[in-house]
């Protein structure tokens, strides 16, 4: 963690210094996330808890042309007993400028588990999406993706 | 904020039906700068909350990472006929609500 943290506060001071040149060019361009401030931030949503692999499928296409808006679907298919419903779905990018990408809860009129819509990824990177069900497990799914063209920062 | 929200007009009891809604709204990430190098404040809709007869069925917290003009697709589970309310609201204080009826059989 300190390492990282250095290391964005080098590259941080490094590009201000860059950017008394460049800002009035290209305007100041935000530090992206690192895989360890997405682990951070899952680490604050588990606890201890352990993370599984399956149940929760994460569709994203693998090969993006345009990073605007790329269609996401977050989804558990299985029945799953009541004591183990699905939660929350949490999901993070790794590379964007933030690591948060959005949270969806399901409340008691929930049908099922399922939610779609369109994000935008600042470069290629890796986007992760965790479950979480009611009797206290987490479950993971992740997609390495790549970005033709970066939204975001332009 | 005004939005495209698509709802069947009828479902059967116990089947899930699904919402659609289209928010209009920039999603303004506050990463990026004017031509002339100010920067842009960020403008995002921070909540969605879906309520049918009274009780949720879905709720997202939003990032910039959303696209502009935010698109979400989820399903709740038909019960009997009554509203079904959606609202969101941006970090600038903006609010909005919609309501509509779905009839059970």
């Amino acid at each position: 963690m300190t390492i990282e943290t250095t290391r964005r506060r080098f590259l941080a001071t490094a590009s201000a210094a860059a950017g008394l040149v460049l800002v009035p060019m290209i305007g100041a361009r935000p530090a992206l996330a690192t895989p360890a401030d997405v682990a951070l931030k899952i680490k604050e949503l588990v606890g201890g808890a352990q993370i599984r692999k399956g149940l929760i499928k994460l569709d994203l296409p693998v090969l993006v042309e345009s990073a605007n808006a790329v269609s996401m679907k977050v989804s558990v298919d299985e029945p799953l007993p009541k004591d183990r419903r699905v939660l929350s779905f949490h999901v993070f990018a790794e590379q964007n400028p933030l690591p948060n990408v959005a949270h969806f809860h399901f409340g008691p009129r929930s049908a099922k588990p399922i939610v779609t819509t369109r994000i935008r990824l600042a470069t290629s990177q890796t986007v992760v999406a965790i479950a979480k069900c009611a009797d206290g497990t987490y479950w993971s799914d992740s997609v390495d993706l790549l970005v033709a063209l970066a939204a975001c920062l332009d | 904020m005004r939005a495209l929200i698509n709802i069947p007009k009828t479902a059967r009891k116990g089947e899930a039906f699904e919402i659609k809604i289209i928010i209009s709204h920039p999603m303004e990430t506050g990463h990026r700068a004017d031509d002339v190098g100010r920067p842009i404040p960020r403008h995002i809709v921070k909540e969605l909350i879906c309520r049918y007869l009274g009780d949720e069925v879905f709720r997202a917290e939003l990032h910039p990472a959303i696209s502009a003009n935010p698109y979400f697709s989820f399903f709740a589970l038909a019960d009997r006929t009554g509203p079904v309310v959606l609202s969101w609201s941006d970090d600038k204080g903006a609010k909005a609500e919609e309501s509509m009826t779905i009839t059970v059989e």
